[in-house]
């Protein structure tokens, strides 16, 4: 998904955020909740009698860690440290908890939720701060300008007390509207290295609770055995045979028709059961094609004058430049589709409750979207849904589709009994890797022209595969012209300057459902354009790094914050000196999600051209780093994501049906694989944009760049294991 | 069946059907859900327990072949020295993110540990193959686990 982070965009979030936090802070509202147990001063923390802080997170944590960064927003502003925020997930409440970049919409996504947050949870602590100043003022008969808050202590007037004793007169005082935010040159705790993530004592024991952990009282667990290939129905099914499974309850088509759902009292049972059911599939309208047709047929779109055009350029005026230059270098691209495959397989559980409502219990990536799915198939009035969000064991995009489709088999299947018991919906693997939702598969064909001197003086980029927005709720955001922007996204709006660059897309017909993936369409642009810029710096006899730096014009932003980015990556890698027998280096550099990230892959290879990755030197500049740690983590797990994933995967069809089937076909990056990883933060005061995508697009490149220059392969077919290159 | 698994050291009567593995008699009938579901073929480690001190898939072992075993879990292991020393080097460098595979790399890098007190890359590389993160934590684990080995030489 593709978001407009500029500063403009940023700052009309902040005002969103500010109406947001005074809605909240309606005496009459949220903050008049304040009881016994503790207070909502806003509704982005909590304080307790005791003193106790806890943020509200809106966010889900998935791993990404926006517990720790919004968390440590908050004790920046009230002068804690950050071990002392507790926090918990926020109820699905758009009116409260929406994504500032998603319009009313609460969810994660577009590594925004730092971006979208960095003012707004700030605002609500430091006004929590000024009350609190206020109320101890008040009851000491001094001016609040005489007291100071500090690790959760009032200190001043010759006295000091805990914030816990002046939550009930806090809360009950008048919010400010514009409280006073610390400047940047006061900041303890954003931008400075504190390792204490918030969920780490939760995941070192077994405690921590997600989806998968569900169990409550009489549940039953529901298996899907699902249609074998995209368009296939159930016509009948026996389940004369999952009957004998110890546990088995029963077995219904699920509405849609797309799947047989086995009911049972275990997830093994349910498994089990839903592997004894004989279905019947009616293939009239299933897809036949194998993956090597579609390849064919993505490359053949690639070759011919695409569909639609995404650049202001047409093709006429850059075949022109291209065919009246001194030198044309062109290559075509494949990308096979790819599943997210988090760790944790999709799953939620529907809880009935004892108005005739419902809490579903899920790790929601767009809680908002599971409000809206439960009333339409649950026909249920809003005030009767509860959306109790967990850990997510993963995501990378996969825990929101624009369907919402693992919410809705929930909630079918739950429709489906009579309502009495939960029932929790389980993926297994198999369910994951063959259930579709991948990253299309993509096809790209680049022609560029050189002058004499290697500048380039034409580009026609062209992109073929299926849509991921058309024909869904989000098509009028990110479709203009007929192109869906995240097919193209990273080619056109980069951060290079490139003259007369054509870009022209054409949709694939669908052959499964498709998502977004880590990354989203610069998970296939990024290669292509860091490929190419390689091959052009070939081409032209220039060092790749000191080419890239001539398409970055540092008289804009963009240029100037890439090129800083750029050379950070090339300095610390030591980019320029010789290296041992055997070792290469390659780069590569992406902007995407507003934040600028580039890295050196250092390769080594034997004598048989076994390839090993023996380190990764990357730099981002993703504007404040809130938490520098958490950064650097989200960068490591981006260029681990990118890297595994270019290397061997790809998932396949076979006359229609998915060949992929669990973790040995779907082999997961591993440890041996990637030697070392260090990463460099790119000192800034600008607006914070995102870190969980940013390190995948560049990653890819970034090896098939090394191998490059190991070898003079360049991999643009994959997975690079399928264009004969073997790792170690 | 009702059997007794011995569990984290205490005796536990549990009535799995036939076959069914450790991992969900953990998971379900006891519910200990630190060790995770995450592929149930014995490919990514997320199930890793101990069993009479090897770290085994519990997704792979049948309950019913374990009564009289020594069985622990991620719940338990921060009672060991090395449980301890790998819970405090994961908490030092952050190692977690999404934290679901976790449990499993715990409970791999603890029997690493057990086995060689000062390990090598190549050791690291060795024991900790079968264990996947999707999030590629891996540069952290690798750290922490040569954390731990120094924690616990002291």
């Amino acid at each position: 998904m593709t978001l407009n982070t500029t500063r403009r965009k940023f700052l009309s979030g902040a005002g969103a955020a500010l109406s947001v936090f005074v809605i909240g802070l309606n005496p009459k509202g949220v903050l008049a909740t304040t009881s016994a147990s503790g207070g909502n001063i806003t509704p982005f923390l909590t304080i307790a009698e005791d003193g106790t802080v806890t943020a509200i997170i809106k966010h889900f944590e998935g791993g990404q860690g926006v517990s720790t960064g919004l968390s440590a927003l908050i004790a920046e502003e009230m002068n804690m440290a950050l071990e002392d925020i507790q926090w918990e997930h926020a109820p699905s409440d758009p009116s409260r908890y929406a994504n500032l970049f998603f319009g009313g919409f609460q969810g994660t996504g577009g590594s925004t939720a730092m971006a979208n947050s960095f003012i707004q949870y700030r605002t609500a602590a430091a006004a929590a701060k000024e009350m609190l100043l206020a109320a101890a003022a008040e009851a000491w008969g001094v001016d609040a300008s005489t007291l100071s808050l500090s690790e959760g202590l009032i200190l001043g007037a010759e006295q000091q007390a805990g914030i816990g004793d002046f939550v009930a007169a806090a809360g009950a005082m008048q919010v400010p509207e514009a409280p006073t935010l610390k400047d940047p040159s006061e900041f303890r705790i954003i931008g400075k290295e504190i390792r204490a993530r918030r969920d780490t004592a939760d995941k070192i024991n077994g405690q921590a609770k997600y989806a998968m952990d569900v169990q409550l009282e009489g549940q039953m667990v529901v298996a899907l055995k699902r249609a074998p290939k995209y368009g296939a129905k159930v016509a009948s099914f026996d389940d004369s045979a999952a009957r004998e499974v110890p546990g088995f309850i029963m077995a219904h088509t699920l509405p849609t028709g797309d799947a047989v759902m086995a009911y049972a009292q275990t997830t093994w049972a349910a498994f089990q059961a839903r592997d004894a059911l004989e279905i019947e599939w009616d293939m009239a309208n299933a897809e036949t094609r194998n993956s090597a047709a579609i390849k064919e047929e993505l490359l053949g779109m690639v070759r011919t004058e695409p569909q639609f055009t995404g650049s202001a350029t047409d093709l006429a005026t850059a075949s022109k430049a291209i065919d009246g230059s001194a030198k044309v270098v062109e290559r075509e691209f494949y990308f096979p589709m790819l599943a997210h495959a988090p760790m944790e397989p999709m799953g939620a559980t529907i809880e009935p409750t004892a108005d005739g409502g419902v809490i579903m219990h899920d790790g929601a990536q767009f809680p908002t979207a599971n409000n809206m799915v439960l009333g339409q198939v649950l026909e249920l009035p809003p005030e009767k849904i509860q959306v109790n969000t967990l850990y997510a064991g993963g995501f990378f995009g996969r825990r929101a589709t624009p369907n919402s489709d693992y919410v809705v088999e929930a909630a079918l299947a739950f429709a489906t009994t009579d309502r009495t018991r939960p029932v929790k919906l389980v993926w297994s693997r198999e369910d994951d890797i063959t259930g579709g939702y991948y990253r299309p598969a993509m096809a790209h064909r680049v022609r560029v022209g050189l002058d004499a001197n290697g500048a380039i003086v034409g580009w026609d980029h062209r992109v073929a595969g299926q849509s991921i927005f058309k024909g869904t709720a989000f098509e009028p955001m990110i479709v203009r012209n007929g192109v869906d922007h995240s097919s193209v996204e990273g080619i056109a709006d980069g951060a290079y300057t490139i003259p007369t660059q054509h870009v022209g897309l054409t949709d694939a017909v669908p052959a499964t459902t498709v998502n977004w993936w880590r990354s989203v369409g610069h998970s296939h642009t990024g290669y292509v354009m860091e490929v190419m810029m390689d091959l052009l710096a070939e081409a032209a006899g220039a060092d790749p790094v000191e080419y890239r730096l001539r398409y970055l014009d540092e008289t804009n932003p963009d240029g100037a914050r890439m090129a800083t980015t750029l050379r950070l990556a090339a300095e610390k890698a030591g980019w320029g000196n010789d290296l041992p027998q055997g070792r290469a280096r390659g780069i590569a550099a992406h902007k995407s999600f507003g934040s600028y990230c580039a890295m050196v892959c250092e390769i080594s290879t034997d004598a048989d051209g076994v390839v090993k990755i023996e380190n990764v030197t990357a730099a981002i500049d993703c504007g404040i780093a809130v938490t520098p740690d958490v950064v650097r983590a989200q960068i490591e797990g981006g260029i681990g994501y990118g890297m595994g994933h270019v290397m061997r995967d790809q998932i396949t069809l076979e006359d229609g049906a998915v060949y992929e089937q669990n973790f040995p076909d779907y082999e997961p990056l591993r440890m041996r694989d990637i030697a070392e990883v260090k990463v460099y933060i790119v000192p800034s005061t600008e607006a914070p944009t995102g870190v969980g995508e940013p390190g995948t697009p560049p990653a890819g490149p970034a090896l098939a760049n090394a191998i490059a220059a190991a070898s003079g392969k360049r991999v643009t077919h994959l997975p690079m294991t399928s264009s004969d290159v073997e790792f170690a | 069946m009702t059997i007794s698994l011995k569990i984290n050291g205490a005796l536990k009567e549990v009535d799995p059907a036939p076959g069914t593995p450790l991992l969900w008699v953990l998971r379900e009938e006891l519910a200990m859900t630190g060790t995770k579901f995450g592929c149930g073929v014995a490919a990514c480690g997320a199930c890793t327990v101990h069993i009479d001190g090897v770290a085994e898939r519990s997704c792979q072992a049948l309950a019913e072949d374990l009564e009289g075993s020594e069985i622990t879990t991620i719940e338990a292991i921060g009672s060991s020295p090395a449980g301890a020393a790998v819970q405090k080097a994961w908490t030092e460098l952050d190692v977690v993110q999404c934290g679901y595979c976790q449990s499993g790399q715990i409970m791999s890098a603890v029997k690493l540990l057990n086995d060689i007190a000062n390990p090598t890359d190549q050791d690291i590389d060795d024991y900790m193959d079968g264990n996947a993160c999707r999030c590629a934590t891996y540069v952290r684990i690798r750290a922490a686990i040569h954390r731990a080995a120094d924690i616990m030489e002291g």
